[in-house]
């Protein structure tokens, strides 16, 4: 699935209509070879599951673990991979590009 | 970001309303833009505008810090006029790449929803059914019937609209034939230019799975560069 699929917000929204707390993530820069353009959308639940793409797979798993912080604490957060970072190896980002994410709760609805 | 935000958006995309998302990295506020309205972030509106004319989103740097633009522009969407076995290929691949498709066929043992399952069809006249639709430079318009009955309605009214693409199925003999009808009924060369044809990049394609590929790698090309080079279009067939 694209990161900007069409039927990505639809689906945001109908999480929230079942009550659930989500995040989404934003990719807001990129550098090099990033898979996904910037303005593209992952959206993550309180139980781990996400709809979108910010990487073409390589950090969101890394990202979809930080939402949940991001939705208990209610706090934005600015994440940053790229290959000269440590722990972006860890986590895979290994084409070469870098990227920076925007992660936010998304507030207003039970919480 | 708060959940109207969301839903919002959600909504506008649904009636292909382009908008951005405004989001101050520093403040943590949030703002919808609508460039018909021009309300918000007057001293942003030329970038505004660029990112949506150029479908990019970014960070714009201002004196308050980072301002991060996220574009919304209207999803795409192809209009198929033909629901020939071409379009069977093309329909589905179409939505993989993140189009809407709709059918357009006054056959209607070929505009049928045991042949197009997952798209929405209307079997009737180009001429009545396109008006319907409504054309905006999201839209692209894909001629497949190879019947001038058919596809000169559907070619008269794309090519008066501004959709970004138009492409019709057909040698250059076929093509030069059509340009010439369509040029009899009164239609501008500079109009009758928008329309590639014949069809496609030239990939060898065979077959209609292949012609497929051809057409949407061509609307892609369109799409993101404008223009598509001459010598990778097919030569006469």
């Amino acid at each position: 699935m694209s990161g900007r699929d069409r039927t990505l917000l639809p689906a945001a929204a109908a999480w929230l209509d079942e009550g659930r707390k989500i995040a989404v993530a934003t990719v807001i820069g990129t550098w090099g070879s990033a898979p996904q353009p910037a303005g593209s959308l992952l959206i993550i639940d309180a139980d781990g599951n996400f709809i979108g793409s910010v990487s073409g797979g390589c950090v969101e798993g890394e990202v979809v673990m930080e939402a949940q912080g991001v939705i208990k604490s209610g706090e934005t957060k600015i994440l940053e991979y790229g290959v000269a970072d440590e722990t972006a190896w860890k986590v895979g980002l290994a084409c070469g590009g870098a990227i920076r994410i925007l992660l936010e709760p998304v507030t207003g609805e039970g919480s | 970001m708060k959940a109207e935000v969301l839903r919002q958006l959600a909504s506008d995309l649904a009636q292909r309303r382009a908008v951005v998302l405004a989001s101050d990295l520093k403040s943590g506020a949030r703002q919808l833009i609508y460039p018909e309205t021009g309300k918000g972030l007057a001293h942003l509106q030329n970038l505004i505008a660029d990112a949506l004319r150029s479908d990019r989103s970014g960070i714009v740097d201002t004196p308050e810090g980072e301002i991060f633009l996220n574009v919304f522009n209207p999803p795409l969407r192809m209009i198929i006029v033909g629901a020939v076995h071409a379009a069977q290929s093309l329909a589905p691949m179409a939505q993989i790449a993140g189009f809407s498709v709709i059918i357009v066929d006054p056959r209607e043992a070929f505009a049928t929803a045991e042949r197009f399952p997952d798209q929405e069809i209307m079997a009737t006249w180009p001429d009545e059914a396109l008006p319907k639709i409504g054309f905006d430079a999201r839209t692209c318009l894909v001629a497949l019937t190879h019947d001038p009955k058919i596809d000169d309605l559907a070619l008269a009214v794309a090519v008066a609209s501004p959709c970004f693409y138009i492409g019709a199925l057909g040698s250059s003999r076929t093509h030069a034939a059509r340009l010439e009808r369509l040029a009899g009924h009164g239609i501008a060369p500079d109009r009758l230019a928008r329309i590639h044809g014949p069809i496609g990049l030239d990939i060898g394609a065979r077959g209609p799975t292949e012609i497929a590929v051809s057409i949407l790698a061509e609307v892609v090309a369109v799409l993101r560069r404008g223009v598509v080079r001459t010598e990778s279009k097919i030569g006469a067939a």
